[in-house]
């Protein structure tokens, strides 16, 4: 079960995006924690 | 076709499209009334954090539903294009990604949030994926009575992400799903029955008959109209979303009546009232719970978020 060149070219280009939107998510983590760790420390 | 869709790899929408977009809309909605009418003040940012934490939690349990009920969604036309039944991934791909955004709503819930809301999440997702998908819902006509138990956490858990408490509000802005649940998914499953047949899920119009399904519409909607202005009654809320349940309830149960008592089967007309009751249904859902932020808005009472 070779690969076609479509399906090769199809198969990176989907885990391009998910990695792409997995790195946003996880970009989208870290400013939310800093500002979660900010607001936890200004309500003590 | 088949065998080229499970060499591929999922697309990221094929794992959004797990955590039931359009079901968490709804969520969102109520969690988030929850949460603005709840007494006291959140800091905007862990407000924010809960309301994400519970999109999280029933986009986790959403996943994990799929996933147990891969097969049975094949064989409906309402969830046969969903991505399990269309072979776009593999079954335990959803699985993982339902445990893992379930636990990550919880801790986050927990350490960001409070540690009671974060417990009440996680009983809600256990709740859904576990005693309604896994155990109830194969087994008993009053599945959706169960299951509307799961879609009546998030206000609640909104609430007691502002309070740290669980008091007689919140219970009864869970009461007030609970009861609206019935009627709302009967009025669906009485123009979808035959898919439900079909794939051997006991739902009430299959399993008890029409006839007795529109009484049942009828009782939860005439319940549903005191309970829904208890909030008001006990004095959690001004008149404001009082007049507004009244209204709202009077309104559902107006056009509960045609469904609950025609005698004809309803294939002639196409099922139009049933569908009107359904379409109000959604409609009667946002327009309580936005009347609830309404009043609290107007009395001044805790917006301070």
């Amino acid at each position: 079960m070779s690969l076609t060149p479509e399906e090769e070219k199809e198969i990176r280009r989907r885990q391009r995006s998910r990695n792409t939107v997995l790195a946003l998510v996880l970009v989208g983590f870290v400013v939310l924690f800093y500002f979660i760790t900010i607001a936890r420390i200004g309500g003590q | 076709m088949d065998s080229t869709a499970t060499q591929l790899p999922a697309e990221w929408r094929d794992f959004f499209a797990l955590t039931k977009p359009r079901v968490m809309s709804l969520v969102v909605f109520t969690a988030l009334c929850g949460l603005l009418a709840a007494p006291g003040s959140i800091n905007p940012v862990l407000g924010f954090t809960a309301i994400l934490c519970i999109a999280m939690g029933a986009g986790g349990a959403g996943a994990l539903n799929q996933w147990w009920e891969a097969d049975i969604d094949a064989g409906m036309k309402r969830t046969s294009r969903r991505p399990l039944p269309q072979g776009k991934m593999e079954r335990q791909s959803a699985r993982d990604f339902g445990v893992g955004l379930s636990f990550a709503s919880v801790l986050l819930m927990g350490l960001a949030v409070n540690w009671l809301s974060a417990v009440i999440l996680a009983a809600s997702i256990v709740y859904y994926a576990v005693i309604y998908t896994i155990w109830l819902k194969p087994r008993t006509p009053q599945n959706i009575v169960i299951g509307g138990g799961a879609g009546a956490f998030p206000p609640l858990i909104g609430w007691v992400a502002v309070t740290g408490e669980i008091t007689l509000m919140p219970v009864l802005l869970f009461a007030i799903i609970f009861m609206w649940t019935p009627p709302h998914f009967w009025a669906l499953a009485l123009f979808v029955k035959t898919d439900y047949a079909k794939v051997g899920i006991p739902m009430m119009p299959v399993v008890a008959g029409e006839a007795t399904t529109r009484r049942h519409i009828l009782v939860y909607c005439l319940l549903l109209l005191p309970l829904s202005a208890a909030p008001w009654w006990i004095g959690g809320t001004g008149p404001v979303y009082g007049i507004s349940a009244l209204v709202l309830s009077g309104a559902f149960l107006l056009l509960s009546l045609p469904v609950a008592f025609r005698s004809r089967s309803g294939d002639d007309d196409g099922m139009k009232p049933e569908k009107r009751l359904f379409a109000f249904s959604v409609l009667y859902l946002f327009a309580l719970f936005a009347a609830l932020v309404a009043d609290r808005i107007i009395w001044g009472q805790g917006i301070s978020i």
